[in-house]
């Protein structure tokens, strides 16, 4: 049975505080994940984020604040925040010089299973995340996304209430990033609450029901990834001509307003509210009047604009990953 | 289960994953079983003559070489637990219910288990080589006072470990281990030695362990000095000391939350 939690909030984080030496980490962080969602803490690199990790799974102690996990307290009632957690880390916390089944299983009996629970649970474990036939081989010996699979599965022994995932695909190539992606998408749903911090925006779209934006080791902005697109602007349609002296044109026979030219990239576009009706129409009047277009698209803002808006000057730290990121959804047009 | 039966259940199975790496790292085992070895045989046939020693230089030899390779133990030690806690692995144990100190009681049998291994393949070694130790009480007496310094080395080096942090710092500890070996009296009589540097060897913990060793294998230790007289008593002491200094030090910063 789930504990009582405080308003149907499975991590409910308040005011919490850090600081290294001089340097705040944290200032006055607040977080609630209602029970059963999953929950995104994006931010970039020094934002805070893993020391929030840290202190919620009770790794760290917080200076100031309070953080209550499946309702209980992180500092006070440490014991029972653990019983109720799964904590996958940012490096892998898997012992690389056993195999696979060899650390389940001595999971299993650190969880208290006893040692034959802890061996079927490993098999279990091993079956649902496509390690079966991984044998005697090390950890160490396994690609990247196997190993972030192994640590899930190493995550779950005890089917977790509340499971903490720390850049769970932080230096994964793409094709481990989709596994690690598929087994968290099969975990929602089975109730278990998630919270999940990352660095790439995409990421964060694609898994989480919520998004906290951290920044300077509070929260900037927190909402749903479309109600965050929407605070900082609407959706536009993009018209590139064949022709640039079509354009011309292409603007008056269109006759949208708001309307902003961009020659070089032979680019039309305007705000639009209504996105297919909106598609339709310029469509069939492109058609009509004989234009040329290389592509037509309704593109919403990305989270990337959402955040370089609100962290003002864009991300701190390296922001490499956030730089990457952006590159990669460019393309992406809805 | 009862709280006790949890420490022992879990200090069991983080024994047992000290002795699953033994079983897939036979390699390092050996070698790690055999450095001693050379080294006994390096001083034995080649260096060694053991200046200011009487009797036959075997048997001072012998006892000198267990107590140094038990010293040496500690860099095993702070490597070991350098890599678990560089390695994020022990952030998975500290957040999970288990008795979260028994990671370090994993360690310590395991390197317990291997230095005993150690001190029986370099016993078989130096009978080889002709040595012949006193019997009875007195010879699982001294095996007792090896054990007991590789113990105090133990859990300094789990501290040091801690404190140091990283693999970077514990190559600096590792090249320091051997001048601190080395200035004791596991090779050559301090008598032999300028006045100032014998003193220094005399109240090396390497030493008392060393000379009380070679008093119970009934081999002549040599020296007149208050602390060579004693050498039984420093030998149960300074362990003693290390242990009650040490150990609380390792335990509580582990069991600490870091930051």
């Amino acid at each position: 049975m789930p504990d009582a939690d405080v308003n149907g909030n499975s991590i409910l984080v308040e005011d919490v505080g850090k600081r290294y030496g001089a340097k705040r980490v944290l200032d006055g962080l607040d977080l609630a994940v209602r029970r059963g969602t999953v929950h995104a803490v994006l931010g970039p690199n020094g934002a805070g984020k893993t020391t929030a990790v840290r202190i919620m799974t009770t790794l760290l102690r917080p200076d100031a604040g309070r953080v209550l996990v499946a309702g209980h307290d992180v500092q006070r009632e440490a014991g029972e925040v653990r019983r109720r957690i799964g904590l996958l880390g940012q490096h892998a916390a898997v012992d690389e010089e056993l195999g696979g089944r060899q650390n389940l299983e001595m999971f299993g009996r650190l969880h208290h299973l006893g040692a034959r629970r802890a061996g079927e649970r490993a098999d279990e474990l091993l079956a649902r995340f496509g390690l079966a036939d991984t044998g005697r081989k090390a950890v160490g010996k396994y690609s990247g996304g196997m190993r972030r699979r192994l640590d899930l599965a190493a995550s779950l022994i005890t089917d977790p209430e509340v499971l903490f995932l720390d850049e769970p695909t932080t230096g994964l190539d793409p094709r481990g990033r989709a596994e690690v992606w598929g087994a968290v998408r099969s975990l929602v749903g089975g109730g278990t609450t998630v919270l999940l911090t990352t660095q790439y925006l995409e990421e964060a779209d694609q898994l989480a029901d919520r998004i906290s934006l951290i920044d300077g080791g509070r929260v900037a902005a927190e909402g749903t990834a479309d109600g965050l697109k929407a605070t900082v602007g609407s959706d536009r349609i993009e018209v590139v001509v064949r022709d640039p002296s079509q354009l011309a044109d292409t603007v008056r026979v269109l006759g949208l307003p708001g309307v902003t030219v961009d020659r070089d990239r032979r680019l039309l576009s305007a705000p639009v509210t209504d996105r297919m009706g909106v598609l339709v129409d310029v469509v069939r009047e492109l058609s009509a009047a004989g234009i040329e277009a290389e592509d037509i698209a309704v593109r919403r803002p990305t989270l990337d604009e959402v955040f370089l808006s609100l962290t003002e000057g864009g991300p701190v730290g390296d922001g490499e990953s956030l730089a990457e990121s952006d590159r990669g959804e460019r393309g992406v047009a809805v | 289960m009862s709280a006790v039966g949890w420490v022992v259940a879990d200090s069991w199975t983080m024994t047992r994953r000290e002795l699953a790496h033994w079983a897939r790292q036979p390699v390092q085992v050996v070698v790690g079983l055999v450095f001693p070895v050379m080294l006994l045989l390096v001083f034995g046939y080649l260096i060694g003559g053991g200046r200011g020693v009487s009797g036959p230089y075997v048997d001072f030899l012998v006892p000198g070489m267990l107590a140094l390779t038990m010293a040496f133990g500690l860099e095993g030690t702070m490597l070991a637990v350098t890599q678990d806690l560089n390695k994020g692995v022990v952030d998975r144990f500290r957040s999970m219910p288990m008795v979260s100190g028994t990671v370090l009681v994993g360690r310590a049998v395991a390197d317990m288990l291997q230095s005993a291994v150690g001190l029986v393949v370099l016993i078989g070694v130096g009978y080889a080589m002709g040595w012949r130790p006193g019997g009875g009480a007195g010879f699982l007496a001294a095996v007792g006072l090896l054990l007991l310094f590789r113990f105090a080395m133990l859990w300094v080096g789990i501290h040091l470990a801690m404190v140091a942090g990283r693999p970077e710092l514990v190559q600096a500890v590792q090249i320091l281990v051997w001048p601190v070996g080395f200035l004791s009296n596991a090779f050559a009589v301090p008598a032999s030695m300028p006045g100032w540097l014998g003193a220094v060897v005399e109240w090396n913990p390497l030493s008392a362990t060393a000379t009380a060793v070679r008093e119970l294998w009934g081999a002549g230790a040599g020296g007149s000095s208050w602390a060579a007289e004693h050498a039984g008593v420093l030998a149960v002491g300074w362990p003693v000391v290390l242990v009650g200094l040490f150990l609380p030090l390792a335990v509580g910063r582990f069991g600490r939350l870091r930051g």
